[in-house]
């Protein structure tokens, strides 16, 4: 990737990861870590990699996106919103009475949002019916979507795996943000789906493993994806809270939102960042 | 012919007539009917294997894409086991899935409780939005079919497994969340749904045979309800019983009774399952033992009538 355009891409990650900091904040609510940990992945699917329209977010032919992982929906927000599909000033409704910006992702009214998630393990299927769609009525746009590691627990993502290993969706990619952390401790502690890449591939898929918190192993691991004719996992190595010092592989910022003393911190980190990104 | 028949041989009809849709069953193909399809259109066809949870939310998938879709297991798995992704997949977004649950109620016989789901009609209505359909017989399945595939948002379909006489001619008219009089009557009303309806007619010679006048009523859409055709029952016969093969808990009878004591309150009384689990038998010798018969709903008729003030 050029220099530029990865400094430019860096930049918008990092307003991503202000806008999850000032969303969570003024819910009082929400899931800053994971959200942080994927920033990167969705910074590059929605500025780089998906086509995708903001002024026609229903358009008939688009790429799919979904968050399986929906808790994260504070990073799903801030991306849309800094790629045009609403108005940034709405993520401080995040979680509000009369909000459109619900605690999970909803199609129904959120622009850009193409499926309602939330209750994980749940969205991998929902992926493998729009790539099965596509590739049944002949159209050929591609579907993306991302999972926790701690999401993995559960048996659904495991049929949908062999369901898209069976009917060869080339057309999908699943990434999981490999951050190591659950709500309940680590995921050796919890109850491990290690090793991530030897289950896929068990089922069918090409694994890439990648760190997701990188732009130009992400872009690879992408360019990749595309040449490739079966379903494919990309094991995104991240860092749970990442960007801001405070919350970097601490659990406890799970599910956590920060109160006004710590947003000002955050903020300040990722602006700092920012500005010495050249 | 059993409803689930006629659903198999819709679907291979409509997949004549239209290819805007796709069928999704979990390796349950040749029982739920949609083998008929497979058989027709095998590439139309595809089967999500054991995995139930899976395959609602790959209908889902597939609805959020513009597309239409059935999926079909038995009654037990499409309801029960996968309630949650059918309320948070495919209810939530009000997504255009039919959900073809064969295999439905106590007169699924030999299987036993396990398979015997007499909780489907409550667990599916209590999702917003959803429709809920019970035809009585082939005909009615086939037009509820027809007009599930046209309808918007989430419909769950109950079909059975057990061969059920033909009630409606070729002229019969169905419509979603239309009850239908089968049977003028003064005394007392028969609410019925599914295989029920028969049964429910010949309560009603029972009943005229002793001089009692029942109006029968079918109610194929249990969600959404016909209110109309229930308050106009309960004003001018007073009296009302249920008849569902399905737990009083939640059915067709909680449905008439939420309506009622909300808007005119009488007697109803309530034929169905009472509170337990199944066991392995014949299927009619099950309707027997766990009084889903014609003579069952006469004698709640007489209660019911007893009743009134």
């Amino acid at each position: 990737m050029e220099k530029s355009r990865k400094t430019e891409l860096e930049k918008i990650a990092t307003d991503v990861r202000i806008g999850v900091i000032e969303s969570t904040n003024a819910a009082k609510s929400g899931h800053p870590g994971g959200s942080l940990s994927c920033a990167d992945i969705l910074t590059y699917l929605y500025f780089e990699q998906m086509n995708i329209d903001p002024k026609n977010p229903k358009m008939e032919n688009r790429d799919r996106f979904v968050l399986s992982k929906g808790h994260c929906a504070p990073a799903l927000y801030s991306v849309l919103a800094l790629r045009g599909f609403f108005d940034k000033s709405e993520l401080l409704n995040l979680r509000h009475i009369g909000s459109f910006l619900q605690g999970h992702p909803d199609m129904k009214h959120i622009p850009g949002v193409d499926m309602s998630t939330g209750s994980l393990g749940q969205g991998i299927s929902a992926a493998c019916g729009m790539a099965l769609s596509a590739k049944h009525f002949k159209n050929d746009f591609k579907v993306y979507t991302v999972l926790g590691d701690g999401e993995i627990e559960e048996g659904q993502v495991w049929e949908a795996a062999m369901f898209a290993g069976n009917k060869g969706l080339s057309n999908l990619t699943a990434i999981v943000d490999f951050n190591n952390l659950q709500i309940d401790g680590t995921i050796d502690d919890v109850n491990s789906a290690k090793p991530i890449d030897k289950k896929f591939e068990a089922f069918g898929w090409h694994v890439i493993t990648i760190d997701g918190n990188d732009f130009d192993s992400i872009e690879n691991a992408f360019k990749e994806a595309e040449k490739v004719d079966k379903p494919v996992a990309i094991i995104a190595k991240t860092v749970k809270g990442k960007g801001v010092s405070f919350m970097e592989n601490q659990v406890s910022w799970h599910g956590s939102a920060p109160d006004d003393e710590q947003t000002k911190q955050a903020v300040a980190e990722l602006e700092a960042y920012k500005a010495s990104l050249k | 012919m059993a409803t689930r028949a006629a659903y198999g041989q819709t679907l291979v009809e409509l997949g004549k007539e239209r290819d805007d849709f796709v069928v999704l069953d979990a390796d349950l193909a040749a029982a739920t009917q949609t083998g008929k399809f497979k058989k027709e259109f095998p590439e139309r066809f595809y089967d999500c294997g054991i995995a139930e949870q899976n395959m609602m939310s790959i209908a889902a998938g597939i609805a959020a894409t513009g597309k239409k879709v059935f999926a079909s297991s038995f009654a037990m798995f499409a309801a029960g086991r996968a309630f949650e992704q059918v309320r948070n997949s495919i209810g939530y977004p009000h997504l255009n899935v039919i959900i073809g649950a064969t295999h439905a109620g106590i007169s699924v016989g030999e299987d036993g409780a396990t398979h015997q789901c007499c909780e489907d009609i409550a667990l599916m209505r209590t999702i917003p939005g959803m429709t809920v359909i019970n035809p009585a017989d082939e005909t009615e399945a086939k037009l509820a079919v027809r007009a599930a595939i046209e309808c918007d948002g989430p419909v769950y379909m109950r079909f059975g497994r057990l061969a059920v006489p033909v009630i409606f001619g070729d002229d019969y008219k169905f419509e979603i969340g239309k009850g239908v009089q089968l049977k003028d009557g003064s005394d007392v009303t028969i609410v019925a749904t599914g295989l029920m309806v028969n049964e429910a007619l010949i309560a009603a010679d029972i009943l005229k045979d002793e001089g009692i006048n029942a109006r029968v009523i079918n109610i194929a859409t249990i969600k959404p309800l016909d209110k109309g055709i229930i308050l106009k029952a309960a004003k001018e016969t007073g009296a009302i019983v249920t008849a569902e093969e399905h737990s009083v808990i939640g059915g067709l009878g909680s449905a008439v009774c939420e309506t009622l004591c909300e808007e005119y309150p009488v007697p109803v009384l309530k034929v169905g399952v009472y509170d337990t689990f199944g066991h392995s038998g014949p299927a009619k010798a099950l309707l027997d033992e766990f009084g889903l018969r014609g003579v069952n709903i006469a004698e709640k008729a007489k209660k019911a009538i007893a009743l009134k003030k």
